[in-house]
């Protein structure tokens, strides 16, 4: 399958991305964010990275890159995307997830593993996995403090649009577990619709044993079905 | 016409480096700092000569890129 993988400037994961969906047997496309076509990909992947330097808020200025207009009119039409990390941040500004991802509650940058939960099984991003199941999966960001008004998460609880959260091994929510104060423990979403999908841990750097990781196939695999 | 703009976190909205800067006066010895929230300033030099029209526009801009309004809000000040 044909997999835009979107480059905006300060863009950073964009080739272990590309490099993932080529171990999976897909073929990604780098689509540099002036272009304002999507060349006939089936998925849109917005990878993770600073964009433009994370200037004014992570995310941004990267809406409005020009291929953002084809990606929302591609989402519009019921298209798959999926944000990682900076992505997620990208579409949450956009206003096509819910939600901003603030400073982590620690002010630090934390780049380590984490377990996330499953909330929601046959998502775009969960097909064939059981809400509880406990994932490994690496994070890195300094902007990952999921934060909404109580309506809204509640709202979100409501219709099932909690994709993960932050666990320990065994799949207990704590505050120790919760590396950056996320409400909610809350680690991905999807939009109303379904079709639009993000979260801040990086599947794509799981997918491999010799990375330490393999929980993120299952991720791709669902996101590329 | 120059337009200042104040983007600060909505309250309720946890501010972690608020409440770090205000560790750190607490450290320094001020110790009658009840709270502190950060926020941003943006100066604008607009070509714009009307104020109301000014004001409007930036307000436009505030609410498209200047500030997420899901967590922020801001204040103008047109002169």
């Amino acid at each position: 399958m044909k997999v835009g993988v979107v480059v905006f400037p300060g863009s950073n994961c964009d080739h272990d991305a590309a490099h993932a969906l080529e171990l999976l047997g897909h073929e990604p496309l780098l689509l540099w964010h002036k272009e304002t076509s999507l060349q006939g990909v089936e998925r849109i992947l917005l990878p993770g990275g600073f964009s433009y330097g994370d200037y004014l808020r992570a995310g941004a200025l990267a809406r409005f890159s020009p291929i953002m207009a084809e990606v929302g009119r591609f989402a519009d039409r019921g298209g798959p995307v999926l944000g990682i990390c900076n992505g997620f941040q990208i579409l949450c500004e956009a206003g096509m997830l819910p939600g901003v991802l603030a400073r982590n509650a620690s002010l630090r940058f934390v780049c380590k593993h984490v377990h996330v939960r499953v909330e929601a099984g046959e998502s775009l991003l969960t097909r064939g996995l059981r809400p509880g199941t406990v994932l490994r999966l690496p994070i890195a960001h300094a902007d990952g403090n999921y934060t909404l008004d109580d309506a809204g998460l509640d709202a979100l609880e409501r219709s099932g649009q909690i994709l993960f959260r932050y666990c320990d091994e065994e799949g207990q929510l704590s505050a120790g577990a919760n590396p950056n104060g996320a409400m909610r423990a809350i680690a991905g979403v999807r939009s109303e619709r379904g079709n639009v999908v993000g979260l801040m841990p990086h599947p794509e750097r799981a997918c491999e044993g010799l990375l330490g990781a393999t929980d993120g196939r299952a991720l791709l695999e669902s996101f590329l079905s | 016409m120059l337009a200042k703009v104040y983007v600060t976190l909505k309250p309720g909205v946890l501010d972690p480096q608020g409440k770090a800067v205000r560790s750190s006066l607490a450290s320094l010895g001020f110790l009658g700092v009840e709270d502190v929230r950060l926020g941003k300033y943006v100066e604008l030099r607009l070509a714009e000569t009307d104020p109301g029209r000014a004001r409007a526009e930036v307000e436009r801009m505030c609410e498209r890129l200047l500030a997420n309004t899901v967590i922020e809000s801001y204040r103008v000040e047109v002169s």
